[in-house]
């Protein structure tokens, strides 16, 4: 009698933590499904007060932001996580290790404003390099922990084989090591990407946003959360309506880093 | 082939080799006797230091192979091997011994023809052979039918026996004689045992039977050696 | 008188070799591996108490001890594997064909390409093919001629014994084949990059009967034209594959001769307790 209680309490928790999930997708499929047009992904938007238009610069402005990213949050965040697998002493990276969970604990706010001191007042504009920047920094920790653990499972039996053959000691590592741990790196930067990809704060202080194409990356930029946030405060129902299309818009590009991450997850199973 | 397998070759060629040498102790040791030649038996009894010395590289091979711990057919082989090169050892003495009463009697006139001696040689001779012949080719059937040959030996023996007693009865003079031409038939005989026993070993190398003492052939008491 | 048969044509007769010397060791014998007053701490733990051996060249010479003895450490520090573990120290001379091992200036990279060693698991790397593995030794050296990388490659899977079952499929990853085939294609993976020397722990424990015969018949193909040091805790196989043993017991070097009188005659009464199988 018990465990079946027990067994009951247990689904019901279960469901609790998959009901929001369905919630959230159901609520941006009635609200944006009927938003999302041939328009939404060519069009800029409209000036203040016109009906229509899209969020074509700010798709194309999200997809710009995470891959300036990945060029700041990959470098760092992999080599830092190979430092600590194979390098460094124990009590270094101890704390090379602590300082990397609490970076990730850092609000998304107060990394705005960091960047927004080093990048944007120094040259007095904001800019797309000031929003990659932001977001490639949040990216590190995560990035450097998941490349450490990957790293770490590797057998040792490897390293030992390879340093058998001659071949100095770095080579052992970018060559075999990380070769065989490839596919668990890149899991981690997506799901690293999935993370940041939604993030608004920092760019409030970095990229902006931009009405407009942005030519040059020193301009501001726009970014799907950027124009979500603005047109959800705004007064206009075209703009509410909009807004609803981009959020499924953003949950989609989430959902699908998600799932690559996911078929990657399998295929590296099988082959063991 | 493996080295195992060139191993094991080995240890078969030397007993071929020393199985040869035997043969042929035997054959000259009789010829030897029949044809009154000493230089000849002395050469028997000389060369007999080379069957010798075959013993002792075979069982050393064997035994160096036994720390390799071998299986089956190739564990019977090593220890059948040994066995074997003791009775061709043992062969060896015996045509040294025919050697050496050959000697002996060539100081004298020889007694009367001789016919049983070397007709019982030719089938001792013929029973090493098949035994032989029977470990090289596999053929545990004409190891089993050496073994039925040995009583005829036997029986030869005996009756040459009394042949000789009752000659040395009649004459007192030819009793050394006598007596020399009985060690001589007595040795025949012993190397019929031995290619008996060869035979043996060889129907336990392929067939795994040990059909020692088990009655499928008579043995005669062993007389007290020369 | 009947006649008699004639003897067989007689053969040539044996040459008389008196019990048990196969090959002594000769003083003008070339020596691998000189090493004198050796002794290997982990830390506090002392694991090779002041070993003296010289392990000669172009022989196989196997290694047998009880767990724990040191003789997966002795074999470690050969080629400076050993270095892998933090803390360890080591005092005495190591010379490898003349070389000091541990002289000063002297790199563990450079040792490594001339003394190679296959494990007891066989590990080749998942990410790539056949060719790949044998080859990766030559690549990450910087060899970049074509010519001599498939030479290379042919000729150490021929040595490995294993050219024929995958001279069709050699863009198949390495971790296809089964564990037998993946041991021979470590050591072709060794012998690639032509070390002088190869050094083997337990390279058979982790395989059935069949591939074991194929390796240790492999190891005595070998010796022709390398120097092995090979581990092994199964006695049987020391006595099938080398030509010298060395008995480690607790750290020491108990006693090093001709395997054929180690196992038939060994001199120590602590080896032949050993190899008589009373203890380990």
């Amino acid at each position: 009698m018990k465990s079946t209680l027990v067994t009951g309490v247990l689904v019901v928790c279960a469901l609790a933590v998959i009901t929001p999930l369905f919630l959230v997708l159901y609520f941006l499929l009635v609200n944006g499904w009927s938003s999302i047009d041939w328009n939404f992904f060519t069009q800029l938007p409209k000036p203040t007060g016109e009906t229509g238009g899209g969020m074509a610069n700010a798709i194309v402005g999200t997809i710009t932001l995470l891959t300036m990213a990945s060029l700041v949050g990959v470098p760092l965040g992999v080599f830092g996580g190979i430092y600590l697998a194979e390098y460094g002493s124990d009590i270094a990276n101890d704390w090379l290790r602590f300082a990397a969970d609490v970076l990730n604990g850092v609000p998304s706010i107060v990394w705005g404003m960091v960047v927004y001191l080093m990048l944007v007042v120094p040259f007095k504009t904001f800019s797309a390099y000031a929003g990659g920047v932001a977001l490639g920094l949040m990216m590190v920790p995560l990035v450097m922990r998941t490349t450490e653990e990957v790293l770490v499972l590797v057998p040792q039996s490897y390293r030992e084989a390879a340093l058998a053959l001659g071949v100095a000691r770095w080579k052992v590592i970018m060559v075999i090591v990380v070769r065989t741990a490839l596919k668990g790196i890149a899991t981690g930067v997506i799901v690293a990407l999935a993370r940041i990809a939604g993030e608004t704060a920092p760019l409030l202080f970095t990229a902006l946003g931009n009405t407009f194409w942005s030519h040059n990356l020193k301009e501001p930029i726009s970014a799907l959360p950027l124009q979500i946030f603005a047109y959800a405060i705004s007064p206009y129902d075209d703009w509410h309506r909009q807004a609803w299309a981009g959020a499924l818009v953003l949950m989609a590009l989430i959902l699908a880093l998600n799932i690559t991450v996911r078929v990657l997850s399998r295929d590296r199973n099988k082959t063991h | 082939m493996t080295h195992y397998a060139e191993e094991m070759n080995q240890l078969k060629e030397s007993l071929l080799a020393m199985a040869s040498h035997a043969e042929a102790a035997l054959t000259r040791s009789m010829r030897a006797l029949v044809e009154r030649d000493d230089p000849l038996a002395q050469a028997v009894i000389d060369d007999d230091n080379i069957i010798d010395q075959f013993e002792v590289e075979i069982d050393d091979i064997a035994i160096h192979l036994l720390a390799k711990a071998p299986v089956a057919t190739d564990l019977r082989l090593t220890t059948v091997a040994m066995k074997i090169s003791q009775n061709l050892e043992r062969v060896g003495d015996s045509a040294v011994t025919i050697a050496r009463r050959a000697i002996e009697l060539n100081t004298e006139q020889q007694l009367k023809a001789y016919i049983d001696l070397p007709r019982m040689a030719t089938m001792a001779l013929e029973m090493l052979r098949d035994s032989i012949s029977a470990f090289i080719n596999r053929e545990p059937d004409k190891a089993r039918a050496v073994i039925r040959r040995d009583t005829e030996v036997d029986n030869l023996n005996r009756q040459l026996h009394r042949e000789l007693s009752s000659f040395m009865v009649e004459r007192p003079a030819n009793i050394t004689r006598c007596l020399n031409l009985m060690v001589i038939s007595k040795c025949l005989e012993r190397i019929a045992d031995h290619a008996t026993n060869v035979a043996e070993d060889v129907v336990y190398l392929y067939e795994a039977v040990d059909i020692r003492h088990s009655g499928q052939k008579t043995h005669e008491d062993k007389d007290p050696g020369s | 008188m009947s006649t008699l048969p004639e003897a067989a044509s007689v053969r040539a007769s044996p040459e008389p070799a008196p019990a048990g010397t196969a090959s002594l060791p000769v003083e003008s014998e070339a020596i691998a591996f000189d090493i004198r007053n050796f002794s290997l701490w982990y830390g506090q733990r002392q694991a090779l108490q002041d070993v003296t051996i010289q392990i000669p060249a172009r022989k196989v010479t196997a290694i047998i001890g009880p767990s724990g003895c040191g003789k997966s450490t002795f074999l470690r520090a050969l080629n400076r594997m050993h270095e892998l573990t933090p803390g360890t120290r080591l005092e005495g001379s190591l010379r490898h064909f003349g070389s000091d091992l541990y002289g000063p200036g002297v790199e563990a990279v450079a040792i490594r390409r001339r003394v190679g060693m296959v494990f007891q698991k066989s590990n080749p790397f998942p990410t790539m093919s056949i060719k790949e593995n044998v080859l990766v030794g030559l690549r990450l050296n910087g060899v970049r001629d074509k010519a001599v990388l498939q030479e290379r490659l042919e000729k150490s899977l021929h040595m490995a014994a294993l050219w024929d079952e995958v001279k069709d499929y050699l863009n198949k990853p390495g971790t296809s084949l089964s564990g037998g085939q993946q041991q021979r294609l470590c050591i072709a993976r060794s012998l690639a990059v032509q070390p002088e020397t190869l050094l083997m722990d337990e390279p058979c424990s982790a395989l059935d009967p069949l591939a074991t015969a194929k390796i240790e018949e492999l190891i005595q193909t070998l010796r022709e034209a390398y120097t092995v040091v090979i581990v092994t805790h199964n006695m049987q196989q020391a006595a099938r594959c080398s030509d010298r043993t060395a008995f480690f017991y607790m750290g020491r070097l108990i006693e090093f001769g001709n395997t054929r009188n180690m196992f038939t005659n060994p001199g120590n009464p602590q080896t032949e307790a050993y190899v008589s199988g009373r203890f380990g």
